[in-house]
């Protein structure tokens, strides 16, 4: 498994409840090894997606973020993942106009009782986020090199 | 806020992968965090004993566990924060376990993820609000949809704990496989005496509610409140005035109907009553070769029958049934011999399914319980039996074993040689499985007592040669070919899910595995429950199994409606949607995208637009919540700012 013999990037998945926080329960339980860049926050259901969150993520630190929910015709709450899918596509082909790579983000269906699907896809993306390196980081005031500070006091403030 | 957090060893299953007490100590740094502490089994006695003293003693308002999956020990721990006084929902869990420690086991690197694991859940539990469930009226009254052994076994159980039932059968009779069988292993004990019975009691329950010929449209509602929608098919014949008398059966002329009862053996007649101790007991009208229905001439059987119950016009019926819970028990199918190629695919007349079978050696069955080849009538002196068809084949979609097979081939031989002591009965198998209770001693009776040789191998041809059927495999034990020329072979057919079981499960909201076949709760600890609150699962839906376990389900899955329904009030989950009224513009967005109708729109005192949650029809799912462009509506327990902080908390660089 690759992604762990490098130096962990900062992966965040939003799982659903019912489908795919079930799925990677029963791949820790079946001891399914995975890469450990991952970090998994419960949402009750992919309808629950804000692609606010996903924004926030790659913007605040994250280099990659994936979302995983039940399968079409599969949710606990009748439609959830399909209003999922719909918002998370058109997420996806704005992401290039926002400067981020549109390949730092996947949504993946994956239900509670596929263990060694969820290992699978969690390799295969945190192999990509390695293959993509670490996310641009937009640096704080302080860290800025002097020419850059020194430009903006062009201003007043 | 003052919180505590209690980082589990759980023995050796977190400890050898994670440094507990390092991540209890990190923890003590965090925001908020006053107490703090690893625990070896946080979910026992002790361990929870140990979180209560911890919130006396700390005055804790708010607590994080880091232990296993939410899903196994969430409700363990909100009682215990509970019992110590404090809000069950001021408690989060970290999953250290599933997602930490058993997926790998780089100790450095597991301490660090799971200390930031406790980081979000303790930046998330800041944020909580305490959340009192409110209570709702619960409708006594319980759906079973199929009518099986298991099926009907939990309407008995359930009718005679009082409550009323609501039973949905698909076919015209209840009964399921168990009502087409002849005998049943162990005990070789008649199908019929034993479920017989079962079946005459649950038709004449004053508790019980039986629609035969009827399939599910629409289930709406929750736990509690469930209203399905059910279409009673029309068999042409009202069912009130038919007396179940069959004369209609004989005067029919038509006599080309597939005989489902009876595997497809032998042709029926368009209107029939599918076998004599069919419950209901009431004729049916094949659409497809009725003359009247087909041509628009004959009506014989309108003309014989004596209550005059014939009716061509008669139309499907949608009748709606409220009921508090559902147990769905709609078995299995078995699978179709067809896809086996190698075998004849159901071309060669003399190699019949396990369940032909089955009806062949039934007294009341097809060739009225005498064993013939289909092909020429005559006695076979010869019979193979062939197993794992359709089981243990992942080259044929069905890697499972089906369970049942082994012990019904053994019960199928033994018959065989009760019927034509001087037969020679073969059994090609892979394994034999007999892990019940006397099923072992009944295999050995088959292979000791009644001579029936079995040879190790999955059989790689079977074809026909002059009036022979030639099974080709090879004796894995032997190491050699072997050929058997057979009179008669019996393809012991294994079990898949049945068909419409996905359509079903979606209008259960309920999950299906990697089989098909409907999921439970858990595996071990939640066998008969699904995760939907109020919907259970008995027999061989939720997987394949005999008849005693499918039995054993049913009963349990009656218990647990029992235990659900024996309260008058439910506590509704107070994780729903809530209304901040100055935000809501009244666009009603919300409400066009629930999947409940929990949203409805109201006004505020002036007179603007509002949208209002009804509490006890919401279920958590937040669609409305993005959906909600200014964020007035906000799902409790799972706000934007309670994601966004655990979002912040991973994102956070490591120091
Ligand atoms: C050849 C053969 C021999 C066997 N012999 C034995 C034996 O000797 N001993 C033993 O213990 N076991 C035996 N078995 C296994 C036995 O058949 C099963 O254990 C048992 O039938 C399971 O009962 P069930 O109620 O779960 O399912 P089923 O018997 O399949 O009943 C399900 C019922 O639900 C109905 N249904 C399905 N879908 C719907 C729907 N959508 N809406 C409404 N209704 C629906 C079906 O019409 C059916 O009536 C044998 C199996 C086979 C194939």
């Amino acid at each position: 498994m690759s992604g762990m013999d490098v130096k962990e990037l900062r992966i965040i998945g939003f799982l659903c409840n019912w489908c795919s926080y079930g799925g990677a329960d029963s791949a820790g339980v079946a001891r399914y090894k995975q890469p450990t860049d991952m970090r998994i926050i419960r949402l009750p259901c992919t309808g629950r997606m804000d692609p606010l969150f996903v924004l926030k993520a790659l913007l605040g630190g994250a280099d990659g973020v994936l979302v995983s929910g039940c399968h079409p015709f599969d949710c606990h709450y009748t439609s959830g993942n399909f209003y999922a899918r719909r918002r998370l596509q058109v997420l996806k082909s704005y992401l290039p106009v926002l400067g981020i790579h549109e390949d730092r983000f996947e949504y993946t269906w994956v239900s509670a009782s596929e263990a060694a699907k969820w290992q699978s896809v969690v390799t295969a993306f945190t192999d990509r986020i390695h293959e993509l390196g670490p996310a641009p980081r937009l640096l704080e005031l302080e860290d800025m090199p002097l020419r850059f500070k020194e430009g903006m006091d062009i201003w007043p403030s | 806020m003052k919180i505590g957090v209690f980082v589990c060893l759980c023995g050796s299953n977190i400890a050898a992968t994670v440094d507990t007490e390092r991540v209890a100590e990190i923890a003590r740094s965090y925001p908020d965090v006053v107490f703090s502490k690893a625990e070896m089994y946080a979910c026992s006695e002790p361990g929870q004993e140990a979180i209560r003293e911890a919130i006396v003693e700390k005055g804790l308002e708010g607590v994080v566990v880091a232990s296993c999956s939410p899903r196994m020990h969430e409700t363990t721990f909100r009682r215990a924060v509970e019992r110590a006084g404090v809000n069950r929902y001021m408690f989060e869990m970290a999953n250290i376990r599933e997602h930490v420690s058993w997926v790998s086991l780089d100790r450095e690197v597991n301490t660090r993820k799971a200390a930031e694991l406790v980081r979000a859940a303790v930046e998330k539990l800041r944020l909580n609000r305490h959340l009192t469930p409110s209570k709702f009226e619960i409708n006594k009254r319980v759906m079973v949809i199929g009518g099986g052994v298991a099926g009907i076994q939990a309407a008995l159980d359930m009718a005679d704990g009082g409550l009323k039932v609501v039973m949905v059968e698909r076919e015209p009779s209840v009964g399921g496989k168990m009502a087409k069988l002849d005998k049943t292993f162990p005990t070789v004990d008649c199908s019929a005496c034993i479920l017989g019975p079962k079946m005459v009691d649950l038709a004449q329950h004053p508790n019980i509610t039986l629609h035969a010929f009827s399939e599910i449209e629409d289930v709406a509602g929750y736990v509690g409140n469930f209203a399905v929608t059910v279409r009673r098919k029309t068999p042409y014949v009202d069912w009130e005035r038919c007396t179940g008398c069959g004369l209609c059966m004989e005067k029919c002329p038509s006599r080309k109907s597939p005989d489902v009862f009876n595997e497809g053996l032998k042709p029926t007649t368009s209107i029939n009553i599918p076998f004599p101790q069919a419950i209901p007991k009431k004729a049916t009208i094949n659409p497809d070769t009725c003359i009247m229905l087909t041509k628009g001439k004959c009506g014989s059987c309108a003309k014989i029958c004596p209550t005059g119950a014939v009716d061509f016009e008669k139309q499907d019926e949608l009748v709606t049934e409220e009921v508090g819970a559902i147990i769905a028990a709609t078995g299995y199918d078995v699978f179709d011999h067809a896809k086996y190629e190698e075998y004849g695919g159901g071309r060669i007349p003399d190699v019949i399914t396990s369940m032909q079978y089955e009806r062949m050696l039934n007294a009341s069955g097809p060739t009225s319980g005498h064993v013939k080849r289909p092909s020429d009538g005559k006695e076979p002196k010869k019979v193979v039996f062939v197993q794992c068809v359709g089981s243990r084949d992942p080259s044929k979609g069905r890697p499972y074993c089906s369970g049942f097979c082994c012990m019904y081939t053994a019960k199928q031989a033994i018959l065989t040689k009760d019927h034509i002591p001087d037969a020679e009965v073969y059994t090609f198998y892979i394994d034999v499985r007999a892990p019940s209770k006397m099923y072992e001693e009944f295999y050995n009776r088959a292979r000791d007592e009644y001579g029936v040789r079995y040879l190790r191998g999955r059989p790689s041809r079977i074809y026909q040669d002059g009036d022979k059927v030639v099974v080709r495999s090879v004796d894995t034990l032997l190491q050699a070919q072997v050929e058997v020329e057979a009179d008669l072979v019996v393809l012991a057919v294994g079990g898949e899910h049945s068909r419409g079981a996905s359509e079903l499960a979606e209008k259960l909201r309920i999950s299906a595995d990697q089989n098909g076949f409907f999921m439970e709760s858990h595996p071990k600890l939640r066998p008969v429950e699904t995760n939907t609150a109020g919907v259970f699962l008995a027999g061989a839906c939720q997987g394949l199994k005999d008849i005693p376990t499918a039995v054993a389900q049913g009963t349990a899955a009656a218990a647990k409606a029992l235990v659900l329904l024996s309260r008058d009030m439910l506590e509704a989950d107070p994780q729903v949607a809530r209304v901040n009224q100055s935000r809501c513009i009244g666009c009603a967005k919300c409400v066009g995208v629930c999947p409940f109708q929990a949203i409805r729109m109201g006004k505020d005192r002036w007179g603007n637009p509002k949208a209002e949650v009804v509490e006890t029809m919401c279920q958590g799912c937040g669609v409305c919540n993005v959906a909600c462009m200014d964020k007035a509506i906000q799902l409790d327990h799972f706000t934007d700012d309670q994601i966004l902080a655990e979002v912040n908390a991973l994102c956070r660089e490591w120091t």
